[in-house]
C-alpha cells in the first residue's frame, strides 16, 4: 500500500526541526510500524540521506524505548500496543500519517524522534524502591500477601516506563507513571514501612522536574501500553493525603 | 597464557561456597571507600551487583547504552525463576537442581559453579519479595510455583508472563537507591569499546558517548561486565535488537578467553517469521508447554483449520518420543524435534516452519479463568503479534536464537583470566554448559549480582586497597583510545554502498544455516568460508552515514555488527572443533540411532575456551578439564 | 503546611474540597433561586434577608469567598504550570478517549467567572450598597432582569458550560481526593452527571419561566 509520511526531524537538542514529508509506494500490511521505519531508513541511506533516528529496542512492547506520537495518539491508532507493536494493518492505502516526538518539557528531544527521558529515572531514585539491602530480606514466605493484593501490585507494577502516559496527558503529567510505582508498593506489607516519604518524594520530584498536574482526564490510561489504570492516581492521592494528615 | 585454573575449592559439593566465603579476603568499610568499581550493563545482573556493590561502600559506576538502565534486555525475560524452596513438598533440593542443570546442560558445565547457583537460589526469591516483586500467589497468600521444562518439579516462581520484568526492575530501584545515595554514578546512553588493561590488571574502559560521539575514558580497580549475550549474531532472535557481544570482544581481544561460543540457545516456543521485513522474533515462554501440547498433523497435506483436525489425525509427537518428559523436554530437544516435524513435511502455516502448541485441553480442564491467570499477558502478547487469539486456535510456534551458554570464561570467583575483570549473568558461560534450562537464567544473573561477586570481588581488591584512583591519563588508556579511533574511523571511511543491515541479515542466516540447531563439518567449514568473504566485503563495501560525533545509530550498528564477523568466526572454529553432540550443539556426525546428540565424553568433557592472538593467527584452544565428582555422567534421557 | 500547599497534588485536593464545597453551596442557591417561581415575593425575600442577616450565614460568607478563592487561585496557578510542561505543542491534535470536558475546564472556569462578576455587580454589590438598587427586594430585580431577553440568554449560557465544569467537577473531585473505587465510582459518576444536568438546568428554568409565563 501507499503512504504518505510526515516526519519530525531535528538535528539536534538545539536545531530548531522541522517536519519533512516521505513517501512509501510499497509497504506491506505485515510489517510493524517501526519495519515500515527501518525500511524507509534503509530507502533513505541508500539515497545518501541521513536516516531517521528513533529508539527502539526489545521490539516485543516490555522495553519501554521506542514510543512515537502517531497521528494524534502516542502508539497510534491501536489499543493497548507500544509503538513496536503497532501493526501497519492500522492503516490503509492513501493514508497520511504524522509522527512526532513525545512532547514535552521533562523529556527534551535529542534528535529527531528520540527523547531523553532521564526524568522518569530520576523520579525512580527519589524513592520508587523499598530499601532492603542485599542480605537483609527474611524467607519469602514468612508474610503472606493476600492474592488480590499481590495483583494489584502487579497490574501497576507492569509499566514499562516508555512514557507513554505523558506524552497523551494534555498537561504532560508523570502521574500515570508514579502512580504505579507508588500503588505497587502500597499494597504490599513490604512497601508500606516507607510508604509515607516514597509518595511525598516522589511528588515533590515530579513538580520539580517540570511536568505538569493531574486533572483527571484520562488520556494517560486511555493510551497506556499496558493499559495501567486511574484508579492507581486515586490511590497515589489518597496515599498522599494520608501521608500528610497522619 | 598458563593453564586455566577454575580455582574450585576443595572440599564436599555442598561446602564449597560456604567455606570459600569463610576464607575470602575483606575489604574494610572504610577502604571499599577508596575503591571505585565499573559495571558495564545493568540487566538482572549488572544491576543487582552495582546495587549491591554500592550498599557495600563502593563507588560504582554503571554503564549502559539504553537510554535507562530499566531497558536492559532481562526485563524480557517471560516465565519464571527457579529456587529449591520445596514449597511444593515435592521432594526439591539444592541437589536436585544441581543435577537438572547439569543434565539439561548435557554435562558441559563446572560441577561447583551449578551447585552454587542451587545453593543461593532461595537467597534470591527472599530478596526479591522484599523488595516487593509481584510474584504470583495462592489464595492463602503464600507463593505459587509451576513447572518449567527439564524437570519433574514445581520450583519456579512468576510474576505471570513478565517475570523478568518485575525482577529487573527491582534490581533497577535498588541500584536508583543507590544513585540517589551518591555510591553509584549512572552513565547511560554509552557504548564500551575497549576495555583498558594496565600491568595485567584490568583498569579501565573506553567509551563513546551515544549522544555526542565523544570518546571517553573511565577507570576503576575492578571491571564488571555484565553485558548479556550475543543471539543477535543470528539477526533474528528472540533478544532486543541491539543487545550484542561488543564488550565481549573487546575484553577477548585484550586477553580475556571466551568458552564455548558455539552453545547457543535455540528456543523451541517462539512466534515463527512472518515476513521478510521482520527486525526481530517474539518469544512465548516456555512455561506455556506446562499447559500447552506440542502437535503436527499426522497427515503431510493436512488442509484442515487446526481445529478441525481430530484426535487420531494429531501427532502429539513430544509426547509420543518423551513420554517421561513429554511437553516439558529440556528447549534443546523440543527444538530439535520440531525442526525434525518440520524438516519432514510436517510443519504447518504459511511456510511450513511451524508447529501448534494448543490450549484446548488445558482450558477444557481448567477453565479459561486458570489460564487466563497463569499466562494472561502471554497470551495478548501472541494475540497482537499474530492476530490469532490462542484461547480459540493452537498457536503456532518454531524455534529462534534465543540465549548463549557460551561467553567470557571465568573461574569460580566469576573472574576473567585477565586480573580485575569479572564477567556476570548471560556474558560468562560458567552454569548452564551446553543447554539452559528454563527459568535459570534470571536465577543465575540475579545470583552472581546480588551474592556472589560482591563477595568474590572483594577478595581481589582487598590487595588493592593501597592503589589510589587509577588515572586515565597513560600511555594504556592513551594506547587504547587510540586504536579504538583508529578503528572506527576505518569503519566511516568504506563509503560503500550496502547498508549494516543487510550485511547482518546475511551473516545471521550463514550462522543460521550451518551453525543453528543442526551442524556438521562440511556446511561449518563452507560457512567459515563464507563469513570470511562476508567480513571482506564488509569492509570494503559498507555504507554509514553521518560521522563519529554526533547520535548516529548506524554507526553503533555496524560497530556491532563488524564485532560479530569476529565472533561468529570464533563460534564456528569452536563447533568445528567440538566433535561430538551435546545439548544445543548438536552435530549430525555425532548422535545416537534414536537421533538424540552423542557426546564424546572422554575426548572433549572439556570447556573450549579460546584465545586472541592476533589478527592473523586463528585463536588458540584452551581447555578446562571438567571433572564430575558428585554426579554419574550418563546419556541424557527424557524418555 | 507550607510543604503541603506546595505540591501539585495538595493543590488538587485543596481545588477538590472547595471544589466539593462549591457543588454544595449551589444546591443551597438553588433552593432559594426557586423561590422565585412564585407569585408571592416574600419567601424569597425572606430568605434572600435571612442569608443577608444571619451573623452565622455571614461567617459562612467568608468560608465561601475562601472557596472561590482557593478554587480558582490555584486553579490558575496549576494552570499555568500544566502549560509550562509542554513549551512545544503537538501539530496533530489529540484523539485520544478522555473525558471531553476535562480540556476545557479552565476556559470553562473563565467564563463561569465572568458570570460570577456579572452576578456580584446585579445581586451582591446592591447588597453591600456599592451599586444602586434595592437591597430589599431582590425578587423584583431578578424579575426584572429576567425579563430581559440578552441577559436572561447570557445566563442561559453560563449555566450550560456550568453544567460542562461540573460534569467533570463532580467525579474528577472524588478521583483527586483518592475515592476511586470500582464498586461505587460508577454510581459517583452518575451522580455526578445527573447532579450536572439537574443542577444547572433548575437555575436555567426560572429565567425561561419569569421570561415567558410571569
Amino acid at each position: 500500500m501507499k503512504i504518505t509520511l510526515k516526519i519530525w526531524r531535528q538535528k539536534t537538542s538545539q536545531d530548531k526541526g522541522k517536519f519533512v514529508t516521505y513517501k512509501l509506494d510499497d509497504v506491506s500490511k505485515e510489517m510493524t510500524f517501526l519495519e515500515m521505519l527501518d525500511y524507509l531508513n534503509e530507502k533513505i541511506i541508500m539515497e545518501g540521506e541521513i536516516p531517521i533516528a528513533f529508539d527502539s529496542d526489545c521490539r516485543e512492547g516490555i522495553c519501554g524505548s521506542c514510543g512515537l506520537y502517531i497521528n494524534g495518539r502516542p502508539n497510534g491508532p491501536q489499543k493497548g500496543v507500544t509503538t513496536c507493536q503497532l501493526s501497519m494493518s492500522a492503516f490503509k492505502d492513501g493514508d497520511k500519517i504524522t509522527v512526532e516526538p513525545w512532547r514535552s518539557k521533562a523529556f527534551p528531544v535529542l534528535k529527531d524522534l528520540i527523547i531523553d527521558r532521564n526524568a522518569f529515572d530520576e523520579l525512580i531514585q527519589s524513592g520508587g524502591y523499598i530499601s532492603v539491602n542485599t542480605g537483609a530480606a527474611p524467607e519469602a514466605n514468612s508474610i503472606p500477601i493476600k492474592k488480590e493484593n499481590s495483583e494489584i501490585a502487579f497490574d501497576a507494577g507492569v509499566c514499562i516506563g516508555c512514557g507513554s502516559c505523558v506524552a497523551a496527558c494534555k498537561n504532560a503529567s508523570a502521574m500515570l507513571f508514579i502512580s504505579a510505582k507508588v500503588s505497587q508498593y502500597a499494597v504490599l506489607p513490604q512497601g508500606q514501612v516507607e510508604a509515607k516519604e516514597r509518595v511525598q518524594a516522589m511528588i515533590k520530584k515530579m513538580d520539580e522536574l517540570g511536568f505538569g498536574n493531574c486533572t483527571n482526564t484520562g488520556a494517560c490510561e486511555a493510551e497506556c501500553p499496558k493499559e495501567i489504570s486511574l484508579t492507581n492516581i486515586a490511590r497515589l492521592n489518597r496515599e498522599f493525603l494520608a501521608a500528610k494528615i497522619s | 597464557m598458563t593453564k586455566l585454573n577454575a580455582k574450585i575449592p576443595e572440599g564436599l559439593l555442598a561446602e564449597k561456597w560456604t567455606k570459600h566465603k569463610a576464607s575470602v579476603k575483606l575489604v574494610s568499610p572504610a577502604n571499599k571507600k577508596k575503591l571505585d568499581i565499573i559495571v558495564v550493563g545493568a540487566g538482572a545482573a549488572g544491576a543487582s551487583a552495582a546495587a549491591s556493590l554500592g550498599e557495600l561502600g563502593y563507588n560504582v559506576k554503571v554503564f549502559v547504552f539504553h537510554d535507562s538502565p530499566r531497558r536492559a534486555h532481562s526485563i524480557a525475560s517471560q516465565g519464571g525463576i527457579n529456587a529449591t524452596k520445596n514449597y511444593k513438598n515435592d521432594a526439591d533440593s539444592d541437589y536436585r537442581l544441581f543435577y537438572d542443570m547439569i543434565k539439561g546442560g548435557d554435562f558441559r558445565a563446572r560441577e561447583a559453579n551449578v551447585y552454587r547457583a542451587a545453593e543461593i537460589s532461595n537467597n534470591i526469591i527472599d530478596q526479591y519479595v522484599a523488595q516487593g516483586v509481584p510474584f504470583a500467589r495462592e489464595y492463602s497468600g503464600y507463593l505459587a510455583n509451576r513447572s518449567f521444562g527439564g524437570v519433574q518439579v514445581s520450583r519456579t516462581f512468576y510474576a505471570q508472563g513478565q517475570t523478568g520484568q518485575q525482577c529487573t526492575l527491582a534490581a533497577y530501584q535498588a541500584m536508583s537507591r543507590q544513585i540517589k545515595a551518591g555510591k553509584i554514578k549512572l552513565f547511560s546512553r554509552r557504548d564500551v569499546l575497549d576495555l583498558v588493561v594496565i600491568e595485567g590488571k584490568a583498569r579501565g574502559i573506553i567509551t563513546r558517548n551515544l549522544l555526542t560521539g565523544e570518546i571517553e575514558r573511565h577507570s576503576a580497580h575492578a571491571i564488571v561486565f555484565a553485558t548479556g549475550g550475543y543471539g543477535t549474531i543470528y539477526y533474528l532472535s528472540t533478544l532486543a535488537i541491539n543487545s550484542n557481544g561488543s564488550a565481549a570482544l573487546a575484553a577477548y581481544k585484550k586477553g580475556a578467553l571466551i568458552a564455548n561460543p558455539s552453545m547457543a540457545q535455540i528456543h523451541p516456543t517462539s512466534i515463527p517469521v512472518l515476513n521478510e521485513y521482520q527486525s526481530k522474533l517474539t518469544l512465548m515462554s516456555e512455561s506455556l508447554r506446562n499447559d500447552g501440547r506440542v502437535w503436527v498433523p499426522k497427515k503431510k497435506d493436512e488442509k484442515r483449520p487446526p481445529n478441525e483436525v481430530p484426535e487420531e489425525d494429531r501427532d502429539y509427537y513430544l509426547e509420543r518420543k518423551y513420554p517421561a518428559f513429554g511437553n516439558l523436554v529440556p528447549r534443546d530437544v523440543a527444538s530439535r524435534a520440531a525442526k525434525e516435524r518440520c524438516d519432514a513435511g510436517y510443519g504447518v502455516g504459511k511456510t511450513g516452519l511451524a508447529v501448534y502448541l494448543d490450549f484446548r485441553d488445558a482450558i477444557q480442564n481448567q477453565g479459561k479463568e486458570t489460564i487466563v491467570g497463569k499466562y494472561g499477558t502471554l497470551f495478548d502478547l501472541y494475540r497482537k503479534v499474530t492476530g490469532i487469539n490462542p484461547y480459540e486456535e493452537p498457536m503456532r510456534i518454531y524455534p529462534a536464537s534465543h540465549y548463549t551458554m557460551g561467553g567470557l570464561w571465568v573461574d569460580f570467583n566469576l573472574m576473567t583470566t585477565i586480573p580485575g575483570l569479572y564477567a556476570i549473568g548471560e556474558a560468562n558461560f560458567s552454569d548452564h554448559g551446553a543447554n539452559r534450562l528454563g527459568a535459570s537464567s534470571l536465577m543465575q544473573c540475579a545470583g552472581d549480582g546480588y551474592f556472589i561477586l560482591p563477595v568474590t570481588i572483594g577478595d581481589y581488591l582487598a590487595d588493592e586497597i593501597m592503589t589510589p584512583t587509577i588515572s586515565t591519563d597513560t600511555p594504556e588508556f592513551e594506547q587504547a583510545e587510540k586504536e579504538v579511533l583508529e578503528k572506527l574511523k576505518k569503519l566511516l571511511s568504506i563509503n560503500g554502498s550496502q547498508t549494516v543491515k543487510s550485511f547482518h541479515k546475511k551473516l545471521g542466516n550463514i550462522l543460521w544455516t550451518y551453525s543453528g540447531m543442526q551442524r556438521n563439518e562440511e556446511g561449518l567449514k563452507k560457512a567459515l568460508e563464507m563469513i570470511k568473504e562476508l567480513n571482506d566485503e564488509f569492509w570494503k563495501d559498507l555504507k554509514i552515514p553521518g560521522g563519529l560525533y554526533e547520535l548516529n545509530q548506524e554507526f553503533e550498528k555496524a560497530k556491532r555488527v563488524a564485532d560479530f564477523f569476529d565472533l561468529a568466526q570464533l563460534i564456528i572454529l569452536d563447533a568445528l572443533n567440538r566433535k561430538e553432540s551435546c545439548g544445543a550443539h548438536f552435530r549430525e556426525e555425532f548422535q545416537t540411532k534414536e537421533g538424540e546428540p552423542k557426546r564424546d565424553d572422554e575426548n572433549y568433557s572439556y570447556v573450549a575456551s579460546w584465545e586472541y592472538v592476533d589478527e592473523n593467527t586463528p585463536p588458540k584452544l584452551h581447555k578446562e578439564q571438567l571433572t564430575f565428582e558428585f554426579v554419574k555422567v550418563t546419556q541424557r534421557s527424557y524418555k | 503546611m507550607r510543604s503541603f500547599l506546595g505540591t501539585s497534588v495538595a493543590k488538587k485536593i485543596v481545588m477538590a474540597l472547595a471544589g466539593l464545597f462549591l457543588i454544595i453551596f449551589l444546591l443551597v442557591h438553588l433552593t432559594i433561586n426557586l423561590f422565585l417561581l412564585s407569585d408571592d415575593p416574600n419567601p424569597f425575600n425572606n430568605a434572600a434577608n435571612f442569608m443577608a442577616a444571619n451573623p452565622i450565614i455571614k461567617a459562612f460568607e467568608l468560608v465561601l469567598f475562601a472557596g472561590f478563592l482557593i478554587h480558582i487561585t490555584w486553579g490558575v496557578i496549576l494552570q499555568i504550570q500544566n502549560w509550562l510542561a509542554r513549551p512545544k505543542k503537538y501539530i496533530k491534535h489529540h484523539s485520544s478517549q478522555t473525558s471531553f470536558f476535562s480540556k476545557y475546564m479552565i476556559y470553562l472556569g473563565v467564563i463561569i467567572f465572568i458570570f460570577l462578576i456579572i452576578h456580584f455587580v446585579n445581586f451582591y454589590f446592591v447588597k453591600l450598597g456599592w451599586v444602586e438598587g434595592d437591597p430589599e427586594n431582590f425578587y423584583d430585580m431578578a424579575h426584572k432582569l429576567f425579563k430581559i431577553p440578552v441577559y436572561s440568554i447570557i445566563y442561559l449560557i453560563c449555566f450550560l458550560f456550568l453544567a460542562f465544569h461540573l460534569h467533570h467537577a463532580f467525579q474528577s473531585a472524588f478521583q483527586t481526593i483518592g475515592l476511586n473505587h470500582p464498586k461505587y465510582t460508577p454510581t459517583i459518576k452518575l451522580i455526578g452527571t445527573l447532579y450536572s444536568i439537574i443542577v444547572p438546568l433548575g437555575f436555567a428554568i426560572i429565567p425561561v419561566i419569569i421570561y415567558f409565563f410571569k
